[in-house]
């Protein structure tokens, strides 16, 4: 079975990380990212991305599937917002530059082209973050990081035992929906939208039925085990913090803070050269 | 019957699992290019009508978190947190339906179905469009109509295949005083 969530076995200072901390790091990263309209700090953020990088000795192969597909999403939601709100940037920066009128309100200014561009930027502020998580983390320790950081380990166990019966899942769907096309069942573009959804219904319920089961088997298997008796338990996969993982965690901390702190700075979350 | 917790806990990994396959590979061309089909939705109704409001927030929740991960675009908050709502919302809703006793009728599929639109139109129509507004400051005309799209799309295939799957669901399970004592 393919592995999903592409982790890559390659020992780096990132791999070297426990897990929770590169949860930490992700979160505070992502909260940065996010709550920021600062070019500046969009820019920063992009190029540490880039360095983590290749720190972390991930080939570009190893990602390229990941980065093509989320490169069209990205068109296609700079597209949709233009043709839906070719003004957004003249109203979040309060004045005009027009570049080109295309008709109509389709005119391209300079604010509205600035605020893709920052747009831009928060993706490639966030995506090789998410991307480095993804392949420098191993799914098993990752159930255990999230008991780290504080969440209940019964609800990390959930976490573990989705992560767990993710690939018996897609291999039992595999089988039923081949059973299924055997037996006439289409689902292609060939077929009506709501016989389509029918046919789907005719592939889940049997997977969805034997799940039922499982649930049942599993649960009683973990019952009979004790489990939830204690209120702590350890992890096999879980690793004590190290002097870099501390380093890591205080240093996104700080990047949040400086987020936080441009936004009090510019009056708002957009830093506004037009003024 | 009442759940044991362990069960709980169990229904939510592998629901998150089974959401997870669906929404991942699971794609219905749709006839709008470049958007398919989520049937996963349907799943998560199913699911927390018969698990309750917190195993159906968390299948929400996990589920959606562990697809946008594995796409490696980001974790797009907005969308992930009224996975986990709608979720819940089914799950209060799902206490008025006996699903275990293996009872759904004509007044259970109404139930279900008037609860999930209003569950739907709460998370996708209103909800997300707010969130994605407050995080990511995207012009509100576009996401409310994203947001439209997506709930009509998530309406629709949660009445088919979310009636349909609870309607097998029942009939797998025996009546509750389908047995008599023999005098």
């Amino acid at each position: 079975m393919r592995n999903i969530f592409n982790y890559v076995d390659r020992p780096s200072p990132i791999h070297r990380l426990t897990g929770a901390t590169k949860l930490v790091c992700l979160l505070l990263w992502s909260f940065a990212a996010m709550s920021t309209y600062d070019t500046r700090l969009l820019v920063f953020l992009t190029l540490l991305s880039l360095v983590l990088f290749a720190l972390s000795r991930i080939r570009f192969s190893d990602v390229s599937f990941l980065v093509s597909f989320m490169a069209a999403f990205m068109v296609l939601n700079n597209v949709l917002i233009f043709v839906f709100s070719p003004q957004h940037g003249v109203t979040l920066y309060g004045s005009s530059h027009p570049l080109l009128s295309l008709g109509g309100q389709y005119v391209i200014t300079r604010e509205q082209l600035f605020y893709h561009l920052n747009l831009v930027l928060k993706y490639f502020a966030t995506i090789p973050i998410v991307l480095l998580f993804v392949c420098t983390t191993n799914p098993s320790e990752f159930a255990a990081s999230l008991n780290r950081i504080g969440i209940r380990y019964t609800v990390a166990y959930s976490v573990a035992l989705a992560l767990r019966y993710i690939p018996d899942i897609q291999k039992n769907y595999h089988e039923i929906s081949q059973a299924q096309q055997a037996r006439g069942i289409e689902m292609s573009r060939k077929q009506n939208l709501v016989k389509r959804l029918k046919s789907a219904a005719a592939i889940l319920i049997p997977l969805i039925l034997s799940s039922m089961d499982r649930i049942e088997v599993v649960s009683n298997a973990m019952e009979l085990r004790g489990f939830g008796k204690g209120k702590k338990r350890t992890w096999y996969m879980g690793r004590p913090f190290r002097p870099a993982d501390i380093l890591a965690m205080v240093f996104c901390a700080l990047l949040l803070a400086a987020a936080i702190a441009l936004n009090v700075l510019n009056g708002g979350r957009f830093w506004n050269p037009f003024r | 019957m009442k759940n044991s917790p362990v069960k709980t806990i169990v229904s939510i990994g592998i629901g998150a699992a089974l959401f997870f396959v669906l929404g991942r590979f699971v794609a219905i061309p749709s006839p709008v290019p470049n958007t398919s089909i989520c049937i996963q939705y349907g799943l998560l109704a199913f699911m927390a009508v018969l698990f309750g409001p917190l195993a159906g927030a968390l299948i929400g929740l996990i589920g959606h978190f562990l697809i946008d991960l594995s796409w490696g675009y980001g974790i797009w908050w907005s969308w992930v947190i009224c996975s986990g709502i709608f979720g819940l919302l089914m799950g209060f809703a799902g206490k008025k339906i006996r699903l275990e006793d293996g009872t759904f009728g004509g007044k259970e599929i109404a139930i279900f179905n008037i609860a999930q639109v209003i569950a739907h139109l709460i998370c996708w129509v209103v909800v997300a469009p707010i969130l994605d507004i407050v995080m990511y400051a995207e012009p509100a005309n576009k996401v409310f109509l994203q947001g439209l799209v997506g709930g009509v799309s998530n309406i629709v295939t949660t009445a088919i295949i979310g009636t349909l799957l609870c309607i097998a669901y029942a009939a797998s399970k025996p009546k509750k005083g389908s047995l008599k004592e023999e005098k």
